[in-house]
């Protein structure tokens, strides 16, 4: 068992995020949370919802969305019906009008999605294929979004645009649950951060005391030992 | 000549026929990474019931056609239901025994229904045959090879241009994927069963008016769409195509111009030729897109 007496919330607009090193639990919950698990003890509820025995088609209707670990586009494919899939279940309830106007919006966040609309998904560069992830979970309309690593294997500057991209989402009402590794970025952008460790929550907080907390400027911060010590002085 | 031009027609015919059941092989294996080796016992299902609602039952042909296809789908899609999903750990060893098992029991149930006699049926036109330069092409095979283009052509349409068909590819490519996305991988595994089983009905249906059809009829038909299917790439939806016309023209001449003993011997010399020389078929679906 990866993980074992967790409790967390993610309250409605807010950038949740956690944290912790390799194999400390935090994909695990978010494979509970989006279905791809398939049995797990205790209650885990959306909305009011409980998500016990749902698979993932179920929890994307029910309004959450995971970006998964390593992107997982569908590469032969085309952008377009990269994100077009990604409204699969808005399609089938007859509202295409309202994929349409999805398709509107993940546009302008991500312009370059529509210069490529035509190319195979598989020949867009790691981050633009990021873009494309998150397009296309904002494409089935969740009201939380899950992220997986979404900064792995990308350049700084792509990883700023996209948490930049992921600030502007909770500013439209999107509730955000963010597993990191890259932990400084994440506090920075998060409001509310988990700490894992062997799977469970050691520290939990407002971010702005999280960054502040020794503990963690020394697990994750990465601060040399030296100034560590300086600043227990 | 003339000789040879007839040989040619012959093939083309048969080698359309070998082209659909092709195409059904490769589109379940596109779809789900499983060879159904009962896909021959559903063209069998399909060439007996046309042949038994056009015939005792006196439905118009184009009724026949469409009531035998959907029912043997059925049959197709209820067989994915009970003996594919239910397996606990569905590895692909598991599963292609699974489809071996479950080609005995469809032809233990066709011999049950229909007997051990042949049975066969006129050809869908009465319209004479066409003469070419002294050969003679019948109006079924035109028929035939016609029914082939219309399903390649739908089938392209349907993987290019609807919604359902991309996503059923997008199952192909990651089923995880897939999942996440809100598609709902295992209806669309049930759909490729029904569609690639509804395609081996087609091969039945149309193969119906040339050829005596018994209950053992399907076995043989399904080893030689397999070999087209390898023969072309398996997994391409005009390899299969490529693959089958291919077989059929050369078996047809290895017939005639050297002897009738090698007719079925044919399709499995290629099948060997192909996996040592290309084994990945003559348009491979690795490097190609999948359609």
């Amino acid at each position: 068992m990866a993980i074992k007496g967790v409790s967390l919330s993610v309250a409605k607009g807010r950038i949740i995020t956690l944290i912790g090193a390799n194999g400390a639990g935090k994909s695990t919950i978010l494979s509970a949370v989006s279905g791809l698990l398939k049995s797990w003890e205790g209650e885990i509820e959306f909305e009011g919802t409980s998500l016990k025995g749902l698979d993932p088609p179920s929890v994307v209707k029910l309004g959450i969305s995971l970006v998964p670990e390593g992107r997982l586009i569908f590469p032969p494919l085309t952008v377009m019906d990269n994100l077009k899939l990604g409204a699969y279940t808005l399609y089938r309830k007859n509202e295409g009008a309202t994929a349409a106007e999805t398709l509107e919006h993940v546009i302008t966040l991500f312009p370059i999605l529509s210069e490529r609309a035509k190319q195979p998904a598989g020949t867009l560069s790691g981050g633009e294929q990021q873009m494309l992830a998150i397009g296309r979970a904002l494409m089935a309309k969740p009201r939380l979004l899950l992220l997986d690593e979404p900064s792995m294997g990308l350049a700084p500057q792509i990883v700023e645009k996209i948490f930049q991209t992921l600030i502007f989402l909770r500013d439209e009402g999107y509730t955000i649950l963010l597993v990191e590794q890259n932990a400084r970025a994440a506090l920075q952008m998060a409001d509310r951060g988990y700490v894992f460790e062997t799977g469970s929550v050691v520290l939990q907080g407002e971010t702005s005391e999280l960054l502040e907390d020794q503990d963690v400027k020394r697990a994750f911060l990465g601060k040399d030992y030296g100034d560590f010590y300086e600043e227990r002085q | 000549m003339q000789e040879i031009l007839q040989y040619i027609f012959s093939g083309i015919t048969s080698g359309a026929i070998y082209a659909v059941i092709a195409v059904g092989f490769s589109m379940l294996y596109n779809s789900t990474e499983l060879i159904n080796f009962a896909h021959g016992e559903f063209v069998m299902l399909g060439a007996l019931s046309f042949i038994t609602l056009s015939g005792p039952f006196q439905l118009p042909l184009l009724s026949a056609f469409f009531l035998s296809v959907a029912g043997v789908a059925c049959i197709g899609m209820l067989f994915e239901r009970l003996a594919i999903r239910t397996v606990r750990e569905p590895n692909p060893i598991v599963l292609i025994i699974i489809t071996v098992g479950a080609s005995i029991f469809l032809r233990g149930v066709g011999m049950l229904v229909w007997g051990k006699d042949a049975h066969t049926m006129p050809p869908f036109s009465k319209h004479p045959p066409l003469d070419i330069e002294g050969a003679k092409l019948l109006a079924q095979s035109i028929w035939i090879v016609a029914i082939m283009f219309l399903m390649a052509a739908g089938l392209h349409l349907f993987y290019k241009k609807t919604l359902t068909g991309k996503a059923m590819q997008a199952c192909a490519i990651s089923q995880k994927a897939a999942w996440l996305a809100g598609i709902p991988s295992k209806f669309m595994i049930l759909l490729a069963f029904g569609l690639s089983t509804g395609m081996g009905a087609v091969a039945g249906v149309i193969i119906s008016p040339i050829t005596m059809c018994g209950y053992d009829m399907g076995t043989m038909l399904g080893l030689k769409g397999f070999c087209a299917a390898m023969l072309g790439g398996l997994g391409s939806l005009w390899g299969s195509l490529i693959g089958g016309l291919l077989l059929g023209i050369l078996e047809a001449l290895g017939v005639g111009l050297i002897s009738s003993g090698l007719k079925d011997a044919t399709a499995f010399l290629l099948l060997l030729f192909i996996l040592y020389v290309r084994p990945s078929g003559i348009i491979s679906s690795v490097n190609v897109e999948r359609f």
